[in-house]
C-alpha cells in the first residue's frame, strides 16, 4: 500500500520559503543547462541549413574554410563540366564560381570592427540556393558593383541600408537589397556579382564552387573523380557536410563548456535538495514513525521522500525551462572561429532539448533526495514515535 | 571571543547540513574563479601588448597581405624607431584540432621588437643559421614534447602544400602574462618556396609591427602611415597593438559576456542554498533565540549570532574554495593546451571570490537574521522546530 502522492505534494507546500529556494536553485542550473544546447542547437541549425542536400562545394585541398581556400579559374572550368552536375534553364550548368573574402565594418551602436563575408557569385548562384528570398529592394544585377546583404547585416551593421554604399576593394559598391536565407550563415554574408569581386580584389583565382548536383546520389563517383585528377588538388564535399564542419569547433566548445558548468552547478543544486530533505526527515521524525506504525513499509516511505525531491526536481525543471524558452528571442552574434567571419544565429529549443533538460532535473532531484529518503525508511519505529 | 566561539558553535551543532552548505561553498567559489580567469586569459592577449607597438594591417581585412614595399616606407616616417613584419601562417599540427599561432618573421627586427620574448644567444645564432629553423615557445614545447633538433611538420591551409621546420630554439616569458605558445620561422625561407610554389603571392607580409620613438608620438605616426598608402591597391589601417588584440576579443564579446553572466548565476544558486540552510537553522531555533531575549541579549545580538554563523561559513568555504582553484585551474591550462596561452588565477579573481563568499554570508542571513531579532518572545518560546 504506498502513500498518496498528494502527502508528498503537501509536505513541499507547507514549507513554501525552504521549497522556493531550493527549486530554484535548481531552476537556474535547468536554465543554465537548458540554454547552452539551445546555444549549440541553433549553431549547428544555422550552419547545417546553410548547405542544401543536392549541392557539392569544391575548395582547395585542407584549406578548410572558404576564405583560405583558391580554386583556378581552368580548374572551376574543370569542375563545371563534370556530368554529374545538374543542366540549368537554358542549358548551362548549375554551378557557381565565388570568391569569398572578409571585409572590416564597423558593427551598428557598438561601432566595433567586425569581420564580415563578402560573397561573389556566380550566374547560377542564386539558383542552386533556394533558401535565399529578396525581403526589401532587388537583387544585385549580374556584372554591376551592386551588393545584397543578408538580413542579420543589414540589422547590425553600419552603412549596410538600401541605397548606402560599401567601401572594399578600393571601390564602392551600392547596396539595392536585403535578402533572408531562412535563418542560415547566408544571412550573415553580402552578396555581390563574382567576376567583379575577382577583378576588384585582384584576384586570378576563385575561392570556391558550389554545384547542384542533377542526381544526389552520383555524388561518391563524382568525388572520387575529382579527387583523383592529377590537375586539380581540391576537396569536394556535400555543401551540407562542408557548412556542418565549420561549426564544429565553436560547437565543441559551446558543449564542453555547457557540460563542465551543468555539471558544477547540478552539484551545488543537490546540495541544495539534499539539505532541505534532510531537514524534512528531521522534522518529521515522529510523522515517519507514525506512518509506520499504521503500516506503512519502509519502502513506502522511502518512494514518498523520493517523491517529494522528484517534485523538487520537477518544478525546477518547469521554472527553468520557461525562462529558457524566452531565450528564442535573443540572437547572438560572434565570430566563428573556424571562418573568422561574423555569423549570427538564435537560441534554438528543440524537443530533444527539451526532453534532456526534464531527465536532467529530474535526476538531479533523486540524487539529492536519495540519502534523505533512505535514512527515512530506515529509522527504526520506536525511535521515530519517542523523538519529539 | 565568546560570541565568535557561540558562532563557531552554533555552525558544527548541525554537522551534516553544514558540511553540504560548505560543500557547496567550495565549488560555486572554485567554479567562478574557474569562470573568472576563462575570461582572463580571453583578454591576455591584449594584456601582454605594448603601448607604443602599433600593427599595420590591410585596411579591407586581415585576409588581404601588404606589399614588401611597404616596409621601408614605413620605416622612413617620422617618430618610427623600428619596423617588423609577420605573416600568419595557419599551419596544421597533426591535427586540427591541436591549435597554435605559426608566424613567419624577420627574426632579428622581430626578437628586437619584444624583449618580453628570451631566447640564450646560442640558440638564436643556431635558430638564424638554419633557413628552416623554428623558434618555439616553452608551452608549445612542453604541450607536444619538441625539444630542439626535432623536426615540426607543417600542413599549410592558406599556403598550400606541406611544410617542415626543425626546432633551433625555445623561448620562454619574462613574466606570467607572456605567450609562450606561438611559434616562429624565417620569412625569407617562407618567401622563397611562395616564389617556386605560388609566384603571385610571393613579396607579401601579413602585417607590419612598428616601434614608435615614444608613447606621445603613437597617434600621429599612426595617422602618418595610413595616409601615406592612402588610394594605394593596399590601404593601410594601422592601431595600437592592444586595439589590435582587443579587436578579436570584442568580436566573440557575445561568448565572453555569456561566461560573465554564468559565473554571476553559480553564486545566486549557492546563494538560494545558504539561504534555506539559515532559514532552516534560524527555524529550529527560534524558542532558543526568545530564551535568549527572555535573559536580555539585544534584537542586534541575536541577528549578529546568525548573520556571524552564515558569514563563518561562507569565508571558511571560500577559503577551501580559493586554495582549490589553483591547482584545479593549472590542471585544466594543461588540459587545453595552447588554445588559451596564457592561463593565470589574477589576485582580482581571488578578491572577487572573498567579496562574493562574504555578500553571499551576509544576504543569506538578511531574512532569516530579522525574522530572528524581530519575533515575539511568547512567540518563540510556542515555536517548534
Amino acid at each position: 500500500m504506498p502513500i498518496p502522492v498528494s502527502y508528498s505534494v503537501r509536505n513541499l507546500w507547507a514549507r513554501k520559503y525552504t521549497t522556493a529556494l531550493t527549486a530554484g536553485g535548481m531552476a537556474l542550473v535547468v536554465f543554465v543547462f537548458t540554454a547552452v544546447m539551445m546555444l549549440d542547437a541553433g549553431l549547428k541549425h544555422t550552419l547545417v541549413s546553410t548547405g542544401h542536400p543536392d549541392n557539392i562545394l569544391v575548395t582547395r585541398r585542407s584549406s578548410g574554410t572558404e576564405i583560405q581556400s583558391g580554386v583556378a579559374r581552368a580548374q572551376a572550368a574543370i569542375i563545371e563540366s563534370q556530368p554529374e552536375i545538374a543542366i540549368g534553364p537554358g542549358g548551362a550548368r548549375m554551378a557557381s564560381k565565388e570568391v569569398v573574402v572578409l571585409i572590416t565594418q564597423p558593427k551598428r551602436g557598438t561601432g566595433v570592427p567586425t569581420n564580415v563575408t563578402v560573397r561573389g557569385v556566380g550566374t547560377h548562384g542564386l539558383a542552386i540556393r533556394p533558401q535565399v528570398r529578396v525581403i526589401s529592394g532587388r537583387m544585385f544585377r549580374p556584372d554591376s558593383a551592386e551588393i545584397t546583404v543578408g538580413r542579420s547585416i543589414a540589422e547590425r551593421f553600419d552603412g549596410t541600408g538600401i541605397g548606402e554604399q560599401l567601401r572594399f576593394g578600393g571601390r564602392h559598391w551600392t547596396v539595392v537589397g536585403v535578402f533572408d536565407a531562412g535563418g542560415s550563415a547566408f544571412d550573415s554574408e553580402v552578396w555581390g556579382d563574382g567576376e567583379q569581386m575577382i577583378q576588384a580584389f585582384r584576384r586570378t583565382a576563385f575561392s570556391s564552387v558550389a554545384a547542384r548536383l542533377a542526381d544526389p546520389s552520383q555524388f561518391d563517383a563524382l568525388k572520387r573523380r575529382l579527387e583523383s585528377d592529377p590537375r586539380l588538388t581540391l576537396d569536394v564535399k556535400r555543401e551540407r557536410t562542408f557548412y556542418e564542419e565549420q561549426s564544429q569547433v565553436m560547437s565543441n566548445f559551446i558543449s564542453y563548456l555547457g557540460l563542465t558548468l551543468s555539471v558544477i552547478f547540478s552539484i551545488g543544486a543537490m546540495i541544495g535538495a539534499m539539505i532541505t530533505m534532510y531537514a524534512a526527515v528531521a522534522t518529521r521524525t515522529s510523522e515517519i514513525g507514525a506512518l509506520r506504525a499504521l503500516g506503512f513499509r519502509r519502502r513506502s516511505i522511502l518512494v514518498a521522500f523520493l517523491a517529494e525531491a522528484l517534485f523538487l526536481g520537477l518544478t525546477g525543471w518547469v521554472v527553468g525551462l520557461v525562462f529558457a524558452s524566452t531565450m528564442q528571442l535573443v540572437q547572438i552574434s560572434t565570430m566563428n572561429w573556424q571562418s573568422f567571419s561574423e555569423l549570427a544565429f538564435r537560441f534554438t529549443l528543440t524537443l530533444e532539448i527539451v526532453g534532456k533538460s526534464l531527465v536532467f532535473a529530474l535526476v538531479m532531484g533523486l540524487s539529492g533526495g536519495f540519502l534523505p529518503a533512505v535514512r527515512a525508511a530506515r529509522l527504526k519505529i520506536v525511535d521515530a514515535l519517542r523523538a519529539a | 571571543m565568546q560570541f565568535l566561539k557561540l558562532v563557531l558553535r552554533n555552525a558544527l551543532r548541525h554537522r551534516l547540513r553544514t558540511a553540504l552548505t560548505l560543500l557547496g561553498l567550495v565549488v560555486a567559489i572554485l567554479s567562478f574563479g574557474l569562470l573568472q580567469t576563462v575570461v582572463d586569459a580571453w583578454y591576455a592577449g591584449a594584456a601582454g601588448a605594448a603601448p607604443t607597438r602599433l600593427v599595420t594591417r590591410n585596411a579591407v581585412s586581415l585576409v588581404f597581405p601588404l606589399p614588401l614595399s611597404y616596409r621601408d616606407q614605413i620605416r622612413a616616417v617620422d617618430g618610427v624607431r623600428a619596423v617588423s613584419h609577420a605573416t600568419w601562417f595557419a599551419g596544421i599540427y597533426q591535427d586540427p584540432k591541436n591549435f597554435f599561432p605559426q608566424f613567419a618573421i624577420e627574426p632579428r627586427t622581430y626578437f628586437a621588437m619584444y624583449p618580453e620574448y628570451l631566447i640564450t644567444p646560442q640558440e638564436f645564432t643556431a635558430f638564424l643559421r638554419d633557413r628552416k629553423g623554428a623558434v618555439i615557445g616553452r608551452k608549445l614545447a612542453n604541450t607536444y614534447h619538441l625539444g630542439i633538433g626535432d623536426t615540426l611538420p607543417l600542413r599549410g591551409t592558406i599556403y598550400p602544400g606541406a611544410w617542415e621546420f626543425t626546432v633551433r630554439a625555445v623561448y620562454d616569458g619574462i613574466d606570467a602574462k607572456t605567450d609562450t605558445s606561438q611559434m616562429f620561422f624565417h620569412w625569407e625561407y617562407f618567401n622563397e618556396t611562395m616564389k617556386t610554389r605560388s609566384r603571385s603571392r610571393a613579396d607579401q607580409v601579413g602585417v607590419y609591427l612598428v616601434d614608435v620613438t615614444d608613447i606621445d608620438r603613437v597617434a600621429e605616426v599612426s595617422r602618418a602611415i595610413d595616409a601615406m598608402f592612402k588610394n594605394s591597391l593596399a590601404e593601410t589601417l594601422t592601431e595600437t597593438e592592444r586595439a589590435f588584440q582587443i579587436g578579436f576579443v570584442k568580436q566573440t564579446e557575445a561568448l565572453v559576456i555569456a561566461i560573465r553572466i554564468v559565473s554571476y548565476v553559480v553564486i545566486v544558486i549557492i546563494l538560494a542554498v545558504m539561504a534555506n540552510t539559515m532559514a532552516m537553522t534560524a527555524r529550529e531555533r527560534l524558542s532558543e533565540y526568545a530564551t535568549l531575549k527572555v535573559l536580555g541579549f539585544s534584537p542586534v545580538y541575536i541577528a549578529a549570532l546568525i548573520v556571524g554563523e552564515s558569514v563563518a561559513i561562507a569565508v571558511i568555504g571560500a577559503g577551501i574554495g580559493i586554495a582549490a582553484t589553483f591547482p584545479v585551474s593549472d590542471w585544466f591550462a594543461a588540459k587545453v593546451g595552447t588554445l588559451f596561452p596564457v592561463f593565470k588565477v589574477s589576485g582580482e579573481t581571488v578578491a572577487l571570490q572573498i567579496l562574493c563568499a562574504i555578500g553571499v554570508g551576509i544576504i543569506a542571513a538578511a531574512v532569516p537574521g530579522r525574522r530572528a531579532a524581530t519575533v515575539k518572545i511568547v512567540e518563540g518560546l510556542r515555536a517548534i522546530g
